[in-house]
């Protein structure tokens, strides 16, 4: 039996704009062609916020969860999806991770309708005043043990928006991250490596 | 009328604001009143703060029929004679300027918060009590066998927040009321405060899903205000860019529907061949929702002539891959029982409320920008306006297969023959003291920009509206006499834009 290479199939244009080179804020970048150069590298997602804030443009990428988490959602992980004030753009890309072509559900994980059933949210969105109550409730509904993963700029730091009065810093802020994935907002394959290194399945990266 | 017509006013094209006619209110009512009885549209209606603790009301009128715009203001106090009870399209826009400016229109019907959250263009010197976010009176139907349904904000599917309360017989709808705001992020305020460089990315961030569509609406504005005219090349870019962007949604929207009346070929088809158009978008702009495409004086990007003979291959093969399924799709008896009859939006209530794009579209209304007030290359290559006639869901199905097959025809024949010289040129300041309104067809419909300059040529007032905000009433008034397991399949029907409604 052979396993795929690592970066198997990831093929990306040449103007694609992954991971920044040189110093940067992952985090409060948006990616625009104006903020800074970009390799083709579209795995970027860390563990922590600090690790987003790179002064030679490598980016210490995300680590496996401890072996108590790993042997709990290893091979079956739910997530409920909570928009706290985003322009759809993550959403979008989190939509497209489910379909035929990055299929999730092979890695057995899934999207569910209830924060009852799930094992962790998924934050999109700059954490707006009118999105922040709720977004606190659907945690807390979340039964323990239970993880956190903020997926685009605004839900790291407020992305474009940063600096509305309506706005806060991220959901950072507000709830413990243990996923941070950067980008404007991040491709597919961006969420799925980090989705991936998380759970400790190094079917497409290279073994840690 | 005359007077609304006598600045000249027309898609991108931008007057002094002192040409602007200032009415007392009640003919300022009048005005738009009769002009939307005489076949006109509301495309904008907002307040600005004026001097003295006073807000001035700006209505911008849509002549469809002969490409032209009207414009016509008053200035008001704290409270002016409301315009809906004559006028069903002022409803949201009066409700908007209620909250961003603090001042009431008196007589309005369903004076309600609209996207809850503080006054935030209240004239200096006016000071208005914060209510609080949470408060809404909502709407109920009294009765033993009446239920009450909420759903939202937080949806069962990865989908952007909203609230909807239904009042349920049993399985049938009697009422249903859509609470928005959750997706308030501040952007107008933010495109009034933030220097040009950041305000291009705030507005290619109002709906993340249309970066093109208000990307050009944004560069559009400043462009007309800064007398800079982009070239034949850079209009083709972001003409292809916009029908990318359109044909992105448009084929996700039938995957979404056919999904929703579990028709699963069908969804699994289209939901790849909608990455194949966005993986175009990122082709082109390294972004495969065209982020940093769209700038001020054109496009940041080019197009090689591989490239451009790479993309028409590309879609010259969709087209191909695309015709079968879609004839699956539409051609399956189950499916068309799903969809036939559901969630009808009968042609009058487009009329009376102003609905635009394929939602109108759907009931036999022609209304396209492209068509009606057209801008850049779609003033020498026509598309076909896509029209069908039920109003159902199945009507808003079909408009958007024609509208697939026309924009991949249009996209593939501009790639043919891009006009030569140079994709953007500089945009520089704006002009002091004026209004634009520039205005798009984005893939929902009719984006309209809405930009003022003070006299030291900043921006002093952006109002944006989205299609959505015109639209979200049609899914209101549709869903009565359905049934409710039905919603999800005529809310994907119509697929507004919850950030795009909010701001």
């Amino acid at each position: 039996m052979r396993f795929p290479p690592a970066d198997a199939g990831a093929d990306f244009p040449e103007r694609f704009r992954g991971r920044p080179v040189g110093s940067l804020d992952l985090g409060a970048c948006l990616f625009s062609p104006e903020e800074a150069a970009y390799s083709r590298d579209y795995r970027m997602a860390t563990s922590t916020r600090d690790a987003l804030v790179t002064t030679t443009g490598e980016v210490e990428l995300a680590r496996a969860l401890d072996e108590r988490a790993r042997k709990l959602f290893r091979r079956s992980l739910r997530l409920r999806s909570v928009v706290a004030g985003s322009c759809n753009g993550c959403e979008a890309e989190l939509v497209a991770l489910g379909n035929v072509v990055f299929d999730l559900s092979r890695f057995g994980v899934q999207f569910v309708a209830s924060p009852r059933h799930a094992d962790g949210i998924v934050v999109t969105g700059a954490v707006n005043r009118n999105m922040r109550r709720a977004l606190e409730l659907t945690y807390e509904a979340v039964p323990p043990p239970k993880l956190v993963i903020a997926v685009g700029a605004c839900a790291i730091s407020g992305g474009p928006f940063a600096g509305s009065p309506e706005v806060g810093t991220g959901v950072g802020d507000v709830l413990p991250v243990d996923l941070w994935v950067p980008g404007c907002p991040p491709h597919p394959l961006t969420m799925l490596d980090g989705l991936l290194r998380l759970l400790g399945n190094d079917t497409f990266t290279e073994p840690s | 009328m005359s007077t609304l017509r006598e600045p000249g006013l027309r898609n991108r094209r931008a007057i002094p604001w002192a040409r602007v006619p200032v009415e007392p209110v009640e003919q300022f009512g009048q005005s738009v009143t009769e002009a939307v009885a005489g076949g006109w549209r509301v495309a904008s209606l907002f307040g600005t703060p004026e001097g003295g603790g006073r807000t001035r009301l700006v209505a911008i009128l849509a002549d469809d029929a002969e490409g032209q715009l009207g414009v016509t203001s008053a200035v008001v106090g704290d409270r002016y004679p409301s315009l809906t009870p004559a006028c069903s399209q002022a409803h949201g826009f009066e409700r908007e300027l209620a909250e961003q400016c603090g001042v009431v229109p008196e007589g309005h019907p369903s004076l309600k918060p609209l996207r809850r959250h503080p006054p935030d263009h209240l004239p200096p010197g006016r000071h208005v009590e914060v209510s609080d976010r949470e408060a809404y009176p909502f709407f109920q139907i009294a009765g033993d066998e009446v239920h009450e349904v909420a759903v939202g904000p937080v949806h069962a599917g990865i989908i952007e927040p909203g609230h909807f309360r239904f009042q349920a017989h049993g399985e049938q709808v009697l009422s249903l009321e859509i609470v928005l705001g959750y997706q308030h992020r501040g952007v107008e305020g933010l495109l009034e405060r933030v220097g040009r460089d950041r305000a291009v990315l705030v507005a290619e961030s109002i709906a993340g899903d249309t970066v093109i569509g208000h990307g050009g609406g944004y560069c559009g504005a400043l462009e007309a205000l800064a007398g800079t005219r982009t070239t034949p090349r850079g209009q083709t870019i972001r003409a292809i860019a916009l029908e990318l962007e359109r044909l992105a949604n448009h084929i996700g929207d039938l995957g979404a529907i056919a999904g929703d009346v579990a028709f699963q070929p069908a969804a699994a088809y289209l939901g790849r061949m909608r990455g194949e158009c966005l993986n175009l978008l990122m082709t082109l702009s390294g972004n495969r929702y065209g982020r940093g495409l769209v700038r001020p004086g054109g496009a940041a990007f080019d197009l090689t002539p591989a490239m451009a003979g790479e993309m028409r291959d590309r879609l010259q093969r969709l087209s191909e891959e695309l015709d079968p399924v879609l004839t699956l799709l539409f051609e399956t008896a189950s499916v068309q029982a799903r969809l036939e009859g559901v969630g009808v939006v009968p042609r009058s209530a487009c009329v009376e409320h102003g609905f635009v794009g394929p939602v109108a579209r759907a009931c036999e209304l022609p209304r396209d920008v492209r068509h009606d007030h057209p801008w850049g290359v779609f003033r020498f290559a026509h598309i076909p306006v896509a029209t069908m006639w039920a109003g159902d869901v199945l009507a808003r199905a079909l408009v958007r297969r024609l509208e697939i097959q026309r924009s991949l025809e249009f996209t593939i024949e501009q790639l043919r023959a891009v006009p030569k010289g140079a994709a953007r040129v500089d945009c520089g300041p704006l002009r002091p003291n004026e209004l634009v309104v520039a205005m798009v067809e984005g893939w929902r419909g009719e984006i309209v920009h809405v930009v003022i300059t003070d006299d030291t040529g900043r921006v002093r007032r952006h109002k944006v509206t989205d299609p959505s905000f015109h639209n979200w009433t049609a899914l209101g008034l549709a869903m009565p006499g359905n049934e409710i397991s039905d919603f999800p399949l005529c809310n994907k029907s119509f697929n507004l834009s919850y950030a795009g409604h909010d701001l």
